[in-house]
């Protein structure tokens, strides 16, 4: 479904990403790793169009994304969940799930996805008049998931979803992804948080210094020493 | 007392008209992030479609607004796709630079083409209404200014629900918060930037109309009115259309009463000095988001 094949991208002359190569299939879970400053929400900001890469090819479906505007990226059916969230915070719950919903295609189901947000996070659905900015980080990040649900794509992007949520948020916000996943939407994860992405994905791979270093099943990459050195930090290796 | 009263319903009549002509220099400010200088140079043009309007085909400059009004946002859009839509695709810190750049050029270009076409004269339009006056306790209220703020304040209304209701309008509101979100959002951007233009060009328009019909319209116009534009947009900070109207009514009163208080000339200075205040001790502005 989603198709990258060796990808550099640069800030100037800074090198950000060289060479990355990596997919997703349909309805799978897929979680990209990596320490900061890896070159994850770059690679990000390519797949959605928000950064032009310098080589590489991205193919959503076939088609080359190169040409193809971030506002119609989203029209295909490949949602962004950015990272800190960026909401419209002076607007309402309902304007920002109702902006998400903006291109044509998920305009027409606009009712059945509300719906399906509101019953993800019934939570949403009472403070749907209230200002994003008046809302908690933990609601603030379900409006996020929201609103990206609301451009009823098949696959989810996310950059960091957890950050800086207390634990019990986290599990529920990794919950309501598993939930997204079974009705049938591929899910590729940024997430810092390695052994709960781990245990959530499919596949998994690793990215440092701009380039790919490791790839494979979520389980599998649990058990490795590197991962497990590098992410999971000295106490998980002496477990 | 009764002249000071005067004085004061004076500067509330004009003032109306600031906050109309400050409305579309903030949506356009707050959306592009464009400092669009020939703002008071599309006022101009919006004065002169009137003035003509009326002079060549005798329309009532009220009605003339239903032209005029389109008619401005076809020049915004214009405007937008041959000059400003090249502005914004520079990075944000370029913008700011390269729109006062476009915008003298443009600014001065209109002024010229005005002095070319009609002359450097002043003129305004004189209706069969337009001595009419409404006498209420000692005030004396001039007919077709308290019209004119009437109008003005409905077009503010107008743009606020505009924003706050219509599919776009929150989708231009998006833009002016996070464009890369509202990108990401599935809003097409730079139809957003687009309809913002052309939405404040049409502002400029009707506003022009409307100075063309209390008092006078010239060539050289443009300069004070961007400066008068601006002083509101500075006083009222960028995201409310009715704060910026508030706005603008209170500096048509600071300068009726600084005109009362300490003679004609400083009427200019008090604007002015609302600006620096303004921004050293509350940079956001009175309604600022």
């Amino acid at each position: 479904m989603l198709e990258i094949r060796g990808l550099d991208a640069a800030y100037g002359d800074a090198r950000v990403l060289s060479g990355v190569t990596l997919s997703v299939g349909p309805g799978e879970i897929v979680a990209l790793l990596g320490p900061n400053g890896a070159g994850k929400s770059t690679l990000l900001g390519c797949i959605a169009g928000l950064v032009r890469p310098r080589a590489g090819t991205i193919r959503w479906d076939g088609e080359d994304l190169a040409t193809v505007g971030p506002h119609l990226i989203v029209e295909r059916g490949l949602a962004t969940v950015p990272e800190g969230r960026r909401l419209f915070g002076t607007m309402t719950v309902e304007d920002n799930l109702e902006l998400g919903a903006f291109s044509p295609r998920a305009r027409a189901a606009r009712g059945s996805s509300l719906e399906r947000v509101f019953a993800l996070f019934p939570d949403l659905q009472a403070r749907r008049r209230q200002i994003v900015r008046a809302l908690s980080g933990g609601q603030q990040q379900m409006v996020a998931v929201g609103r990206a649900l609301m451009a009823s794509p098949r696959l989810l992007m996310l950059d960091e979803p957890s950050l800086g949520l207390a634990p019990r948020l986290v599990r529920a916000i990794l919950d309501a992804l598993v939930e997204i996943n079974r009705a049938g939407v591929a899910i590729f994860l940024v997430e810092q948080n390695v052994r709960a992405a781990l245990t959530l994905a499919h596949r998994a791979y690793i990215l440092e210094g701009g380039r790919i270093v490791g790839e494979g099943g979520g389980a599998a990459l649990l058990r490795d020493p590197h991962v497990r050195r590098a992410y999971l930090g000295p106490l998980a290796v002496r477990e | 007392m009764s002249v000071l009263a005067q004085q004061i319903v004076l500067g509330l009549l004009i003032g109306g008209l600031y906050g109309l002509a400050a409305a579309g220099l903030s949506l356009v400010f707050g959306v592009l992030k464009v400092l669009d200088v020939a703002h008071g140079e599309l006022i101009m043009l919006g004065g002169y479609g009137a003035f003509w309007l009326f002079a060549l085909l005798g329309w009532d400059p009220f009605a003339s607004l239903l032209v005029v009004i389109p008619g401005s946002l076809l020049l915004g859009a214009v405007l937008y796709a041959v000059l400003f839509g090249f502005v914004v695709r520079a990075g944000e810190e370029a913008r700011i630079k390269n729109s006062l750049l476009v915008g003298f050029g443009l600014a001065l270009a209109l002024h010229a083409l005005a002095v070319r076409l009609w002359t450097a004269d002043d003129r305004s339009i004189t209706t069969s209404y337009g001595g009419a006056v409404l006498t209420v306790g000692d005030l004396s209220i001039p007919v077709i200014r308290l019209l004119s703020l009437l109008v003005a304040l409905a077009l503010i209304v107008s743009l606020h629900l505009l924003l706050a209701r219509w599919r776009w309008g929150k989708a231009i509101r998006a833009t002016a918060e996070d464009w890369q979100a509202a990108l990401l959002t599935g809003i097409d951007v730079r139809r957003a930037y687009l309809l913002a233009f052309a939405i404040g060009t049409a502002l400029a328009g009707a506003a022009g109309t409307l100075v063309s019909v209390g008092y006078s319209i010239s060539p050289s116009m443009g300069l004070e009115w961007t400066l008068k534009a601006l002083i509101v947009v500075v006083l009222a900070g960028l995201g409310s259309m009715l704060g910026t109207f508030v706005a603008g009514l209170f500096l048509g009163v600071a300068e009726a009463l600084s005109a009362a208080a300490f003679g004609g000339p400083y009427r200019e200075v008090v604007g002015l000095v609302i600006f620096v205040v303004v921004l050293v001790l509350r940079p956001r502005g009175l309604f600022g988001r």
